[in-house]
């Protein structure tokens, strides 16, 4: 051990020396001449973190934005501790330059050592992402205690459906980019034991995407359930999408309120929904939901990937903290009609979708409405703040019918001081 | 730089059945071969370069076929990946390559004045000739496991050696990432410039990864001599023109190719190739010669014929539309080239493409003027 190590520093030493003559050819002839496991080792240190540095100046994501070549030396012969490294962390970033309007992130973690080994890049990539988080001096406050949640039963003449979904990982077992088939495997069964012991309203069943039959693949698509394997390159470029379906699966309870995504974009991804306006339940429901599994995996020694920095760790840095979505489908026909539409979501940390979902256009007048932030603030106040604008804006709807005026509301401050 | 499953130490802290991939709905040659005992024999290793057997495999697992259609499944990361995988490679390559054997050793003869014939294919019939192939630098890792160095590194001795040819070969480089937009509107009239692979084959297999960095096309003045740089493999070599003097594109292609290879081994990076295997591509599917001799050529009557397949099968040919591998023909004109890449010679298959061609001209005549092909239909070449 000693005498192979002592070997690679000299060695790299040498092929040090004759990179940086520009003798690059002859360093690769003095590498072929090598043989065993080590020459990998050697080949990399041949190539400088310059040579590799990707070109990134047409780009636009927060990783190109963050990502210097001084950090990408320093990190980039860096690995966590299950082998992932920073050229995986950033390869769908490199693949998907971006869209003049839409930042996307960039980076994705293989595991929750990921944001750790490579805080030097993952800590402005959350910066920028969450309002100016910062993760060296924060804390990320967890309360899902869903008795505090105040006038949260909107009126069905506007609000359709209410809806809470977040991710959760499992701690010890690689994310989506990373993870073997094996661990795959192991977070499925982890999951699905437990989900197997929830009882009363939350009791349900597992369909694996693999197994299901025609007939059980069509209600979950007319139940609007199914998922399929990723296109988005964004995903794909992340190596989310590898032995698919393998592992992947839909469980939900028997009165379809309650249902989780097994290995799609997370180990997890826990939903809470129904008709109508009942927020209310619907994310006291979430909250009980989460915690009984919680529990149901700590009975058998494994728990939840989280820490006082970053809240809940999942595979895409967007949505650290919470992961917490909560939002209606609305109707606002004379407000989404309105100049002032958009900053008043802006000031209420609200953003507007389609009804499809994210990246899709409103048909009609009908809007996704759902909480901006994910980080910073807990799921207590990111659901309380969706619940208030909601009614905020059904207040500012029901003017406008009356032909009265509307104010936009002054913008709500980030974070607690 | 090694892409997806590096951590295969911390792998084989699974049992084999736990990693062991769900193949049962799969059909490619890798899912054939690849049983679970192979898998847990295999599972330890690695190239030197660091490529392991997940790697090899991703596109197989993640593509599970067509039931018409069988693809290979697998690729190489670099030049050991067919030596360190062999017991999962050469069953395969014996699959796809007409029984060769772990033993068969392949010829190479680049010596185009071997060939007979060819400069007379009719060109009423014979619209345009092309032969194309592949070629891997020595001491580089495969575009499947290759980092953004490597990759600029091959595209940097690629265009020296590119832009130093002269005469008839004298040419210019146009990266991908830096092209006008006129320059690229060029290429595409000329059905020169090749584009983000969308299959899943390739993209499966981290092909794609960081393009458009170290890609670009490089053509001669005449456009008739064209190099791919770092698309599916090192270099795509293709020699093409209008009309049916196959003969002097199977000249050019070979004069080429040999002036490019002299440079290449001047820097001490010759080309991959080993007395068994030829030419080392990335997908074992072209290896030996990496050869795809062609016409697109006029035959209405003799593709309506019912034995038409059966010729083609025995000439040892294949079609395709003329958009290219998986495209349908358009007017009766086909794609028309050698089935073969591995077990014998460049001349020899482009031979077999210069006869067969000619023999089914003659038959697309003999049909026109209503008369039967059947005294013409050859034995199993």
């Amino acid at each position: 051990m000693a005498s192979s190590f002592t070997r690679l520093i000299s060695s790299r030493n040498t092929a040090a020396l004759l990179a940086s003559l520009g003798a690059g050819t002859m360093a690769t002839g003095f590498l072929m001449s090598e043989n065993g496991p080590l020459a990998a080792d050697k080949k990399t240190k041949l190539y400088p973190p310059s040579s590799d540095f990707p070109d990134l100046r047409k780009h636009n994501n927060c990783m190109a934005a963050a990502l210097t070549p001084a950090i990408y030396a320093k990190l980039r012969d860096k690995v966590t501790p299950n082998n992932w490294t920073l050229d995986q962390s950033i390869q769908t970033g490199v693949d998907n330059p971006g869209h003049p309007f839409i930042k996307t992130v960039g980076c994705v973690a293989g595991d929750e050592e990921s944001y750790e080994v490579f805080a030097e890049l993952f800590d402005p990539v959350i910066k920028d992402r969450h309002n100016g988080y910062d993760p060296r001096t924060m804390k990320h406050p967890t309360d899902l205690d869903s008795s505090k949640i105040t006038n949260a039963v909107f009126d069905e003449n506007y609000v359709l459906s209410s809806r809470v979904r977040t991710g959760r990982s499992i701690r010890g077992l690689s994310l989506p980019p990373a993870c073997s088939r094996a661990e795959r495997r192991e977070v499925e069964r982890v999951v699905v034991t437990a989900l197997a012991g929830l009882k009363g309203d939350l009791a349900g069943r597992y369909y694996g995407l693999g197994d299901m039959t025609e007939k059980e693949q069509q209600q979950l698509i007319d139940d609007h359930f199914l998922f399929d394997k990723p296109v988005s390159p964004l995903l794909t470029c992340a190596f989310m999408a590898r032995d698919w379906p393998d592992a992947r699966g839909i469980w939900h309870n028997n009165e379809k309120t309650f249902l989780i995504w097994v290995n799609e974009e997370d180990h997890t991804r826990v939903i809470s929904m129904e008709k109508g306006g009942n927020m209310k339940r619907v994310f006291e429901r979430f909250c009980r939901g989460l915690k009984q599994v919680e529990h149901l995996i700590q009975e058998r020694g494994w728990e939840f990937m989280w820490n006082e920095r970053l809240g809940y760790i999942l595979t895409c840095p967007s949505n650290l903290g919470t992961g917490l979505r909560a939002g209606v489908h609305v109707r606002l026909p004379k407000l989404s009609q309105d100049p002032r539409f958009s900053k008043i979501l802006d000031n209420l940390r609200l953003q507007k979708r389609g009804t499809g979902g994210v990246d899709t256009a409103a048909t009609g007048d009908t809007f996704d409405i759902s909480n901006n932030d994910r980080l910073g603030k807990s799921e207590v106040e990111l659901v309380q703040l969706l619940v208030d604008g909601v009614n905020h804006l059904i207040e500012c709807e029901k003017k406008l019918e009356k032909g009265q005026d509307i104010k936009v509301p002054a913008p709500i401050t980030q974070f607690r001081k | 730089m090694p892409f997806g499953n590096t951590h295969n130490n911390f792998k084989l802290n699974y049992k084999v059945e736990e990693e062991y991939p769900d193949l049962s709905k799969h059909n490619n040659h890798m899912a054939k071969v690849l049983t679970k005992e192979l898998y847990g024999k295999l599972r330890d290793k690695q190239t030197p370069n660091g490529f392991t057997l997940d790697d090899v495999i991703q596109t197989g697992v993640d593509n599970p076929g067509h039931p018409f259609i069988m693809t290979v499944g697998c690729v190489a990361g670099d030049e050991e990946s067919y030596e360190v995988f062999k017991d999962l490679l050469d069953p395969i390559i014996s699959d796809r390559h007409n029984g060769y054997k772990a033993t068969d050793k392949h010829k190479t003869d680049l010596n185009f004045e071997n060939l007979k014939g060819g400069d007379d294919l009719d060109p009423a019939y014979v619209l345009s000739s092309r032969v194309r192939t592949g070629r891997s630098i020595k001491g580089f890792t495969l575009p499947p496991h290759s980092s953004r160095g490597e990759r600029r590194g091959i595209e940097k001795l690629s265009v020296e050696a590119l832009t130093s040819l002269d005469g008839e070969f004298k040419g210019k480089y146009y990266p991908l990432k830096s092209m006008t937009d006129a320059e690229q509107e060029q290429l595409i009239n000329d059905h020169f410039l090749f584009d983000k692979p969308v299959s899943p084959l390739l993209t499966c297999a981290g092909m794609a990864r960081d393009w458009p960095d170290g890609r670009g096309i490089w053509h001669n003045d005449s456009k008739t001599f064209l190099v791919w740089v770092n698309e599916e493999d090192h270099l795509r070599v293709i020699s093409m023109q209008q009309g049916g003097n196959m003969r002097e594109v199977f000249r050019r292609f070979c004069v080429g190719l040999q002036k490019i290879e002299e440079i290449f081994k001047k820097h001490n990076h010759g080309f991959m190739w080993n007395e068994h295997l030829g030419y080392i591509l990335t997908c074992p599917s072209n290896l030996g010669t990496g050869l795809r001799g062609g016409v697109h050529v006029k035959l209405p009557k003799l593709s309506t014929h019912p034995k038409f397949d059966e010729i083609l099968t025995r000439l040892r040919l294949q079609k395709r539309g003329t958009g290219g591998v998986d495209t349908a023909s358009v007017g009766g004109v086909f794609d028309i080239s050698n089935a073969d890449r591995l077990g014998s010679s460049e001349v020899a298959q482009v031979q077999l493409v210069v006869d067969g061609v000619k023999l089914m001209v003659e038959m697309e005549k003999k049909l026109e003027k209503g008369e039967a092909i059947d005294s013409m239909i050859p034995a199993q070449k």
